[in-house]
């Protein structure tokens, strides 16, 4: 991701162009960067910032739900009012009860534990996708992408029919005679990790693919010719030229199951704790915008601040390595 | 009330704006819960008054409310429940009825309109539609296995852990509803189901907690299908979704039978309000709309429909023996008697009682 930014922005500067042409390109140029910078500044910064100041906000039995609101009609002196009324009462909450505190920290533990999976499961998968014979990736990949067809919700639905008391899984395990007695597994925490690593797959198995894809697999040969085990190869070769894909992959899949919302609430059991239900509930159940836009904020810069770093650290890789 | 199917909350607000810049005048947009009306009512409607019917369905009482409260919803009729109507309009969120409008309401239940104004004083913004409890639906056939009983009477089946002990294995589920559950607790305990005293919550939290470990889940519609299917033995849940898993199970002809009753200690009785949003745009319509409910033939044929009863005097005689005679729906004196209402919390009470709720339903 860090690379396609990186990319864009010194593409505007050929040399050879005659003089009136730099200037055009220079200005077209501009006009690119300008677009992805509008595109985040509308649809990025400006709810943020409409999430923010309702956190400030207090809960009124009113509509909308909270107060202050701005009132344009009341002049500046009205709007000083209002901002006067703001304050960071709704953080101080959050602190206040363990509640929340521990939704994110078991919202991270969740989603932690479901990307580690997912790279279990993800890298063979791309493995054996990359090294499969040219022809045959077109069909692989489209069957990694086909679930997309398919309404997500409709497939975490399905979800419930497999694992429920009596449900494909139980009838098929109690058939074969490995159990006797039904597993109880939906509404529970496995349930949630089998929900979350299935419908996030694709994002691992993806990344890792299109890395796995461009290495030169000369190299294991030659780390075979000089006698290195398959097994050390992979962890000398393989896993380090697959560490970008590594990277986003887990990032796609740990962003998104952090915050995820539904399928805790179908597959997970009352005692799950996920920052996006409480959320939810504070919002829907206890009408208080205010408290669930403060859980908001917080959720964001909590996934926001690493990611940045991460984006700084990976930047100053590239300029070293270069 | 809530006869939901999952998440069956489909928005089509798209279609609403669509609809009503093509036929400006003569069109109703009605927010209602899903699986909650017989689709000919509509038909009959438009055929009566030319008036199209636009139908939305939503399966929550909080999603009603938070699109109510962001406004510009774009319905002309909406149905919520007692206490959060009664919430709503302290909001602002309704226009007063015009009754000029409405003859139709003298078929009204004066029964069901005493109680109705205690949310709603003098009724003067919302007419009732349906009204019904929070009892205990079960199967029959697991509970007889697991308790020994041929039916269920009282709320110790629920709030006693060594009975939940039992029922532990075939599955129990509860609502997601602390202002329906809390006061239930509440007059297990024998106190005042309608209590704000700190003291008291603590206790029936106290209760909650000591049979949470046996509940498996707190859902406010799953319950309808987990019964239906025989997935689960035991739920506390609204009347008329239990009816709707009995009907559903019956249907399936697995051997799955469901009944549901009001225990002997009583269980908390609401009501599903006809409303106009102040922001509504077809008012005469709606009014219409909500005229045409009150006829006592089609407030029978709603009922009729749903199982759930109705606040309406006049479409008593018109209704089906098994509805009227049931006395899970339109229960004896004797039940009515007992069967209590709750009155909506102040912020200070609504947040201790939220805290109280995620406290249970998290188990921390």
């Amino acid at each position: 991701m860090a690379e396609t930014t990186l990319a864009t922005a010194p593409s505007a500067s050929p040399a050879a162009v005659p003089q009136q042409g730099t200037w055009l390109a220079a200005l077209t140029g501009r006009l690119v960067i300008i677009i992805p910078y509008a595109w985040l500044l509308i649809l990025f910064l400006v709810p943020f910032l409409i999430v923010f100041k309702i956190s400030l906000s207090q809960t009124a039995i009113a509509m909308p739900p909270y107060s202050p609101t701005f009132d344009l009609s009341a002049g500046i002196t009205g709007l000083w009012e209002s901002f006067r009324e703001f304050s960071f009462d709704n953080y101080l909450w959050l602190t206040d009860d363990p509640l929340y505190v521990n939704a994110y920290v078991s919202s991270v533990v969740i989603a932690a534990i479901s990307t580690f999976f997912a790279l279990l499961i993800g890298f063979p998968i791309a493995y054996g996708m990359a090294r499969a014979p040219a022809t045959v990736r077109p069909l692989l990949l489209m069957l990694v992408i086909l679930p997309f067809w398919t309404s997500f919700l409709i497939r975490v639905y399905a979800w419930i029919g497999i694992l429920k008391p009596e449900g494909l899984l139980n009838q098929f395990l109690i058939w074969t005679g490995i159990i006797d007695q039904p597993l109880i597994i939906l509404n529970t925490h496995t349930a949630i990790f089998i929900g979350i690593v299935y419908s996030y797959l694709p994002f691992m198995v993806l990344p890792l693919y299109s890395a796995l894809e461009k290495m030169d697999y000369s190299l294991i040969e030659a780390a075979q010719d000089l006698g290195c085990p398959p097994i050390s190869a992979f962890w000398k070769i393989t896993f380090p030229l697959a560490m970008p894909g590594i990277v986003a992959g887990c990032l796609l899949v740990f962003i998104p199951a952090t915050g995820e919302f539904v399928i805790p609430d179908l597959l997970g059991g009352s005692q799950t704790l996920m920052i996006g239900k409480t959320l939810w509930n504070e919002f829907f159940s206890n009408r208080d915008w205010p408290v669930s836009s403060a859980v908001a904020v917080i959720l964001l810069l909590m996934l926001v601040v690493p990611m940045m770093f991460f984006q700084q650290a990976q930047a100053k890789a590239q300029e070293q390595g270069r | 009330m809530r006869k939901a199917i999952g998440l069956a909350t489909a928005t089509t607000l798209a279609s609403i704006f669509a609809f009503s810049a093509f036929a400006q005048d003569k069109v109703v947009n009605v927010y209602n819960w899903s699986d909650y009306i017989d689709d000919s009512i509509l038909e009959d409607f438009t055929k009566e008054t030319g008036i199209k019917v636009v139908y939305d369905v939503f399966d929550s009482n909080e999603i009603l409310e938070t699109k109510l409260l962001a406004g510009g919803t774009g319905y002309d009729v909406v149905v919520p429940t007692g206490a959060f109507l009664a919430r709503q309009i302290q909001a602002g969120v309704f226009q007063k009825l015009d009754k000029a409008k409405l003859p139709n309401i003298s078929n009204m239940w004066d029964v069901v309109a005493t109680q109705t104004a205690k949310y709603d004083p003098e009724n003067a913004y919302s007419v009732n539609y349906m009204w019904g409890t929070t009892g205990i639906g079960y199967n029959v056939k697991k509970i007889q296995d697991a308790l020994g009983v041929d039916k269920i009477d009282s709320w110790k089946t629920v709030f006693d852990p060594e009975s939940m002990k039992k029922l532990n294995e075939c599955g129990v589920y509860m609502l997601d509803a602390p202002q329906e559950i809390i006061p239930t607790a509440l007059a297990y305990l024998g106190l005042n189901p309608d209590s704000r005293d700190p003291a008291d919550i603590t206790k029936a939290e106290e209760l909650l907690l000591s049979i949470r470990p046996y509940v498996r889940k707190f859902h406010s519609s799953e319950y309808i299908n987990a019964l239906a299917n025989g997935d689960i033995c035991l739920a506390v849940g609204w009347s008329g979704d239990v009816f709707q898993a009995r009907d559903r199970a019956a249907e399936a002809d697995q051997g799955v039978e469901i009944a549901y009753v009001i225990p002997t200690e009583g269980a908390e009785m609401w009501f599903d309000q006809l409303a106009i949003p102040a922001d509504a745009k077809h008012v005469d319509e709606a009014h219409a709309f909500i005229n045409y409910i009150m006829k006592p033939e089609v407030a029978a044929k709603a009922s009729n429909y749903v199982f759930y009863a109705n606040g309406n005097k006049a479409s008593q005689a018109l209704l089906d023996k098994e509805v009227l005679d049931d006395p899970a729906i339109y229960p004896d004196d004797a039940t009515m008697a007992k069967l209590f209402i709750t009155l909506p919390y102040d912020p200070k009470t609504q947040r201790l009682i939220t805290r109280s709720w995620t406290k249970i339903v998290s188990g921390q």
